[in-house]
């Protein structure tokens, strides 16, 4: 998507305002006309997402503590001190953030993999008609219409240790586990955050391998039934080869929705995490607001949004150069 | 050719325990819902001992969720009104015209989807805080304030589907209305609009249900009476007491606007997501 949007626009419009101007007058005009478009997402941009970026750089240049936040120009230079903090891997800060770090890459990796996945095998065998088909899709993507707070706020009563269906169901009705066990602290919290993530996030996937899954050829697949290939065979050789470009970037947007996800582990565990789901929103968070320390929040979140950056950039020059290779 | 048994069972077994995944949740928000706080404090019971409407009586007054319902459907349909009305001018600027700096736009607005919320909740904090000291326009703590955040979050997305779809609407029907008199505005809002509604409505419901289930900004940037639902829920847990018959009713009660509009939209969704979006 991502891609498509950056190349589009560019070719097919070169033709478009160079041929037809009825009249002069019109010429005039529709040469400032795309900026008054745009006027209004330009000025709200700025606002609301670049000022601030550029307010939080400068923040996590300065030692900003609870005591300077209600002037906070006043607060007094660290240079790059902030940052030498949150890298250094041997104090207890760099050590904590590296921990989140890494709990995060492998969240982010598991709970894209799974959604991914289950929406595909979900898109794929509703591909063709059989009874009930629509209400099915309808009931599939109940999860993502839901409010995250209300879905979340679900499972955390799933998840209680006393009065829980889970523990119901694994201790009392399956014995599978020898006591109740704690779901939301401790090291199970990395399970219940994975499964409310892809609870959550898999009718994404579902929805987008579906409306790309109408967009292949239905003559493809009868030439290759024509060929003596079976149902599975097509699905191999067909279908998931022609989900490629679509699957570049749902995988790139459910890794950047999942990767800052703060929602979900914000109503699951409250202010702060347990250790081994403790994802880096809300380390941040937690650092910035409730440790009061600003200026390393901010430094960490320009760390975040610059590895980010590299991901995604990286990710995009691999996949259009495999998208080249594949035309030519 | 019908297809082989093998593909037929793989496709009933998966679907089945992938509907009891789905389903379990919502039986539990439902029948929660219904129980006696007796029963939601004991040990689970997938049948409740009595049905009782009490809980959903009771939610109303615990906390004030009949005024946090009115600030989030304020603040969610503005956003969602004005961020449709401005992506759709944008994108048909992008998809229409060639300028100089469409690229750097279209980068820089697709890029800020990739920025972590938390990266601007402090700066925009202080932005706030700033421009209501030096011009006293309350943004912190009012809807105002939020309805504006929001709307940015939905306008990178809406912008870069709509442009999508604006492409698939054929150039030459607008162009035949600018020829026949209409000016650009008006071959925008006759034609294009009319040919992309699916896209339309498709970026309205996600501008929407991204406001509704804002959970991080809505609790930091409101006050007493300018919460939202996101953030009114948790008024259901005291020190003593958890009515989680009563936060599963409230979860229920806010959750069905938006799960019925979903639903009867998705169809529209799709069609939105194959033109703008899957290419």
């Amino acid at each position: 998507m991502t891609t498509t949007a950056f190349k589009e626009p560019v070719r097919e419009a070169a033709p478009g305002t160079a041929k037809r101007a009825p009249r002069r007058t019109g010429r005039i005009r529709r040469a400032g006309l795309p900026y008054l478009l745009l006027l209004p997402a330009l000025v709200l941009e700025l606002l609301v997402h670049l000022v601030p970026m550029v307010i939080g750089i400068v923040m996590s240049f300065k030692e900003l503590t609870q005591f300077y936040i209600r002037d906070w120009g006043t607060a007094p230079w660290s240079g790059l001190g902030n940052y030498r903090v949150s890298v250094d891997f041997n104090a207890p800060v760099g050590k904590a953030l590296l921990h989140s770090f890494s709990v995060t890459v492998a969240f982010t990796l598991l709970s894209v993999a799974l959604c991914w996945l289950t929406g595909t095998a979900a898109a794929v065998f509703m591909q063709d008609g059989f009874r009930g088909r629509g209400l099915l899709r309808a009931l599939f993507l109940v999860p993502y219409a839901l409010p995250v707070y209300a879905a979340v706020i679900t499972w955390v009563f799933m998840f209680q240790h006393d009065n829980g269906l889970v523990n119901h169901v694994l201790h009392d009705q399956l014995h599978l586990t020898g006591k109740p066990s704690f779901w939301l602290i401790g090291d199970n919290s990395f399970y219940a955050l994975l499964t409310v993530s892809v609870w959550k996030g898999w009718p994404f996937a579902f929805l987008i391998v579906t409306a790309g899954l109408q967009n292949i050829p239905r003559e493809l697949y009868e030439a290759a039934a024509l060929d003596g290939a079976g149902t599975w065979q097509q699905i191999r050789r067909i279908t998931l080869p022609s989900l490629r470009p679509v699957n570049q970037v749902l995988v790139l947007v459910l890794f950047l929705w999942t990767f800052n996800d703060f929602n979900t582990p914000y109503v699951l565990f409250g202010k702060s995490a347990p250790n081994a789901a403790d994802l880096i929103s809300v380390h941040i968070y937690q650092a910035s607001f409730v440790t009061w320390n600003f200026g390393t929040g901010s430094a960490m979140s320009v760390l975040l949004l610059l590895f980010l950056l590299l991901v995604t950039a990286g990710y995009l020059l691999l996949t259009s150069r495999g998208r080249r290779a594949s035309d030519g | 050719m019908a297809p082989p048994r093998s593909f037929t069972w793989a496709r009933r077994i998966f679907l089945t325990l992938l509907t009891g995944f789905v389903l379990i949740p919502v039986y539990v928000m439902v029948s929660s819902s219904l129980k006696p706080l007796a029963d939601v404090t004991g040990q689970f019971r997938w049948l409740p001992s009595g049905l009782t409407v009490r809980p959903y009586i009771d939610i109303w007054s615990t906390v004030p969720l009949a005024r946090y319902f009115v600030n989030s459907l304020i603040v969610a349909g503005a956003a969602t009104v004005c961020s449709v009305v401005i992506a759709v001018f944008a994108a048909y600027a992008v998809s229409r015209y060639d300028f100089r700096g469409k690229r750097v736009f279209t980068v820089t607005v697709l890029s800020t989807q990739m920025f972590p919320g938390i990266l601007f909740l402090l700066p925009l904090f202080l932005l706030y805080v700033n421009i209501g000291n030096a011009t006293g326009i309350a943004l912190f703590g009012s809807r105002g304030g939020l309805i504006l955040t929001y709307l940015t979050f939905s306008l990178p997305f809406s912008i870069w589907m709509l442009i999508g779809y604006f492409d698939s609407v054929p150039r030459d029907l607008d162009e035949a209305a600018l020829v026949d008199g209409c000016g650009p505005l008006g071959a925008l809002l006759r034609i294009v609009v009319p040919a992309a509604v699916p896209g339309i409505v498709a970026v309205a419901v996600y501008a929407f249900m991204t406001a509704w289930g804002e959970v991080l900004f809505a609790s930091v940037m409101t006050n007493d009476t300018t919460r939202t639902l996101a953030v009114g829920l948790q008024g259901y847990s005291t020190l003593n007491d958890v009515y989680w018959n009563q936060i599963m009713a409230a979860s229920l009660v806010v959750s069905v606007p938006v799960v019925a509009g979903f639903l009867l939209l998705q169809r529209y969704l799709v069609a939105g997501l194959t033109a703008g979006a899957v290419k």
